[in-house]
């Protein structure tokens, strides 16, 4: 077995992942915010955030598509090790993480039954910039409006149409990360860096 | 016997609550099932919080628990004490010390923060379920949004008795989509629910539920345009601070049926007796 | 002055205290040992592991003396230190055709091989106070004979070979599990049985009778009943077998009921089950009758709007420890609540009034 794929983990695992566990609740609960969560240092290629969150939320109870680059036997290794979180393929995953290209089509992950719409995917995008401006978003969790860098705007567009259903993102950069529910309405911003400049109803 | 985990839950435990606390607030007002756990304490008496509170608090929290708004309630002492025990979390009664805050039948009195959690125990999660007993219909009903039984029940009420008998866990409709529990607050509180700057999660352990409203959500009580919603409390102030805005409990002083008025809000009265406010009954030669 | 009642946390801790004392009783009586319990309170511990769903017959015994007798609140303790234990994997199923027979019955043939063992049960006592026990409780040792060698088959296989009784197919999809995921309705037959092996016996019996009784008949007879030993075996990933990891005892229950045929079956009897923890007979029996009368949909027969056959109601209300919980949390202060209804009740009849008042006008 490799040095990588034991270590990496959580040197504290009941309050690391409690700690970064509140970073992502956050993200998930104000779409736009941007925080800083730390614990895991994964293998290539993934990011110091996106091991944290896997740490945090995966367990052999939560398939995981590894979609991408994120598919290479050290991080193979090092999730197994750490998670005993099974592989699956993107129609069957709880979990996806990759960059967005890799990630895409999005219409092969679950997005829940009219029953049950929590059981959809929740996945796990590879930013590489993840900043407080761009797309404009509103909803819940968002006071009158925010911004936050996304890597393209229809395809969320499209997501939050299925509501309640839809799949919900978390994303991730370096040690930073951010959250898009289903519930959060994303458009282009049209004064490019202007946030007021929102245009949804 | 062995040492309990951080905050009594195994990690495993916490995964399961906490993926489901996301899809909670993912699609607010939606009650997410989760397979929730025997807790040392009886169902009922908070097990869903609880279970919240354990998956959600840091090292760095301060926690504060309210039952009916009180803080020496019995049970709230008695969960504030577990948590000091499992989590050796710092606890506060002060409302705008805690970082999380754990409640039973009531919203504070004064505004939360961004920087706060509010934690709800729900009894019965489902607000269908005393029209529909059965899991299986209600679960359709949501799915379909077929929230017509409701209305139907209230507008009865108002033809019955000319006001919608509700006056607790008055049902709440969120973002336009679910209709949802707010657990027995009174109504009073309702008003509350939306807009808050702090985020909001209900757990229902018995009912194995876990529902979320994120910040600044918008949550409409249920009503008619002829017979809109009114928050209602008691007509008169608090006899020991003299608040006019509080909810207030009515409380029996003598033999002959004498009552008073007192803020439930325990913190809240205190600090504004602290500041000098005085009610009728709150002086020193009131007695 | 009014001032607010103050002190809780000086209360419980009073309460608890008085509590261990009363615990405790009379100290001139000597102390009720663990062991003790464990022996001679026998099926009070099986009752606990059964409902507690946790096999270990000295934290049973443990949870009974802590609890006060109080049973529900024993089964209570179990369950709680049982949610804290971590996962180690799944057993292989129990081989109840191999099992160490204590008690073995069938009420639908006189004999039958492995013969009718009656075993130590109340059945034939005659239900006189024993006055005798109350001074001295030391009896001569019973009378032995050897443990007959080799497997019991079970009756119900006679009835299948003849093609008599639905087949009972082997099923090696993996079970849910209701202490894992939260329950969801409709529930198949794996995990309706699961909730009944766990559930209040009482609720059980009350179903079961209610069956009996004409609310979804399903003429039963106890076509086997047996108690003993079973061994547990778990698979262990590094050694590629299974090994024996201990011992449990069982109470297992087949009933043989009577069935007219539908469209696609031959007329042919059918079958329920029950299986749990010690020697538990009366709630295995209840359970068979229930897990029968659920079976209604599958087997093509009436819902005849039968509390047992109900299987939404019974999976809802069958655990006590939920049951209990609910129930006794209205104890619990509720004044806000009961504040809001005061209002709104004071508000209705004042206006009530008001209408009769002008209504005397006019
Ligand atoms: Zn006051």
């Amino acid at each position: 077995m490799q040095a990588e794929t034991l270590s990496g983990g959580f040197a504290d695992p009941a309050i690391q992942s409690a700690q970064a566990f509140r970073g992502v609740m956050e993200a998930m609960a104000r779409p736009g915010t941007v925080r800083s969560i730390s614990g895991a240092t994964p293998p290539a290629p993934l990011s110091g955030a996106a091991g944290t969150v896997l740490l945090t939320l995966c367990d052999p109870d939560t398939p995981v598509y590894l979609a991408g680059e994120a598919d290479c036997d050290a991080v193979r290794g090092w999730l197994a090790f750490h998670t005993g979180a099974p592989l699956a393929g993107p129609s069957h995953c709880m979990f996806a993480v990759g960059t967005w290209d890799q990630l895409n089509p999005l219409s092969v992950y679950k997005i829940g039954t009219p029953e049950y719409p929590d059981r959809s995917a929740t996945l796990i995008v590879e930013c590489t910039e993840l900043t407080g401006s761009g797309a404009c978003l509103k909803g819940p969790g968002i006071k009158t409006s925010s911004a936050l860098s996304v890597p393209e705007v229809q395809a969320f567009q499209h997501n939050t149409a299925l509501f309640p259903l839809g799949l919900d993102f978390i994303l991730t950069c370096g040690n930073t990360v951010a959250a898009l529910p289903r519930s959060t309405r994303v458009s282009e911003a049209d004064g490019a860096t202007e946030v007021s400049s929102c245009t949804l109803p | 016997m062995t040492q309990y985990n951080f905050a009594y839950l195994d990690e495993q435990t916490k995964r399961m609550i906490r993926r489901a606390i996301l899809k909670g607030l993912a699609i607010p007002g939606y009650q997410v099932p989760f397979a929730s756990r025997e807790m040392p304490m009886p169902y009922g008496w908070g097990t869903g919080g609880v279970q919240v509170s354990a998956a959600i608090l840091t090292p760095e929290d301060r926690f504060k628990v309210i039952d009916q708004g009180a803080d020496d309630t019995t049970n709230a002492v008695s969960i504030r004490t577990f948590f000091e025990r499992t989590a050796g979390v710092a606890t506060t009664t002060a409302t705008s010390d805690a970082s999380v805050i754990q409640t039973r039948h009531r919203i504070p009195e004064e505004p939360l923060t961004e920087k706060q959690i509010l934690v709800y125990q729900v009894p019965i999660p489902e607000p269908l379920r005393f029209l529909e007993p059965r899991e299986s219909e209600t679960r359709k009903m949501h799915a379909l949004e077929e929230y017509g039984l409701m209305h139907v029940k209230l507008y009865e009420d108002i033809s019955r008795h000319g006001h919608i008998a509700t006056s607790y866990a008055y049902p709440v409709t969120v973002e336009g989509r679910f209709v949802m529990d707010p657990s027995p607050i009174p109504k009073f509180d309702n008003p509350k629910l939306g807009d808050m700057a702090a985020i909001q999660l209900f757990g229902a352990g018995r009912e194995q539920r876990i529902y979320a409203l994120p910040p600044y959500t918008k949550v409409v009580s249920l009503d008619f345009d002829d017979h809109p919603f009114e928050a209602s409390k008691a007509d008169h102030p608090c006899g020991l601070c003299g608040a006019e805005e509080s909810y207030l409990d009515e409380v029996i002083i003598d033999d002959a049926g004498g009552r008073m008025f007192v803020c439930s809000d325990t913190d809240y009265c205190e600090r504004r007796q602290a500041a000098g406010h005085v009610g009728k009954l709150g002086g020193k030669d009131a007695a | 002055m009014y001032v607010a009642v103050k002190g809780g946390e000086r209360a419980i801790e009073n309460a608890h205290a008085w509590l261990a004392e009363e615990r405790r009783g009379d100290k001139s009586i000597a102390e009720l040992g663990i062991a003790q319990i464990r022996e001679q309170m026998k099926l009070a511990v099986d009752r606990v592991m059964a409902e507690g769903s946790l096999y270990d017959p000295d934290l049973a015994a443990l949870a009974i003396k802590q609890a006060r007798g109080d049973l529900i609140e024993a089964i209570f303790l179990i369950r709680a230190y049982r949610t804290t234990l971590p996962r180690f994997g799944a057993s292989q199923p129990v081989d109840t055709g191999a099992m160490a027979c204590d008690r073995r019955i069938s009420a639908t043939f006189k004999d039958l091989p492995g013969g009718q063992v009656l075993g130590p049960t109340f059945d034939y006592t005659h239900r006189l106070l024993d006055f005798k026990l109350a001074a001295d409780g030391e009896v001569p040792k019973a009378p032995q004979r050897d443990a007959a060698a080799g497997d019991v088959p079970h009756v119900t296989d006679f009835l299948n070979r003849e093609g008599l009784i639905e087949e009972a197919p082997q099923d090696d999809t993996d079970p849910p599990d209701l202490t894992r995921e939260p329950l969801e309705v409709p529930a198949d037959r794996a995990l309706r049985l699961q909730a009944l092996a766990r559930a209040d016996e009482g609720f059980t019996l009350g179903l079961a009778y209610s069956t009996q009784r004409g609310y979804a008949r399903n003429h039963a007879f106890v076509g086997e009943l047996r108690i003993g030993a079973v061994s547990v075996e778990m698979d262990i990933p590094e050694l590629g077998f299974a090994i024996e990891i201990g011992e449990v005892a069982l109470t297992e229950c087949e009933t043989v009921n009577q069935f007219k045929g539908s469209k696609t079956e031959p007329p042919q009897f059918t079958r329920g089950y029950g299986l749990v923890f010690g020697q538990t007979e009366r709630k295995a029996i209840s359970m068979a009758l229930v897990d029968r009368a659920l079976r209604w949909e599958e087997l093509g027969e009436d819902d005849v709007g039968a509390p047992a056959q109900d299987a939404e109601f019974v999976l809802y209300h069958a655990d006590n420890i939920q049951a209990t919980g609910f129930l006794e949390h209205i104890k619990l202060p509720h004044y806000v609540d009961f504040q809001s209804e005061l209002e709104l009740v004071r508000k209705l009849r004042c206006e009530a009034g008001a209408d009769q008042a002008q209504e005397a006008a006019e």
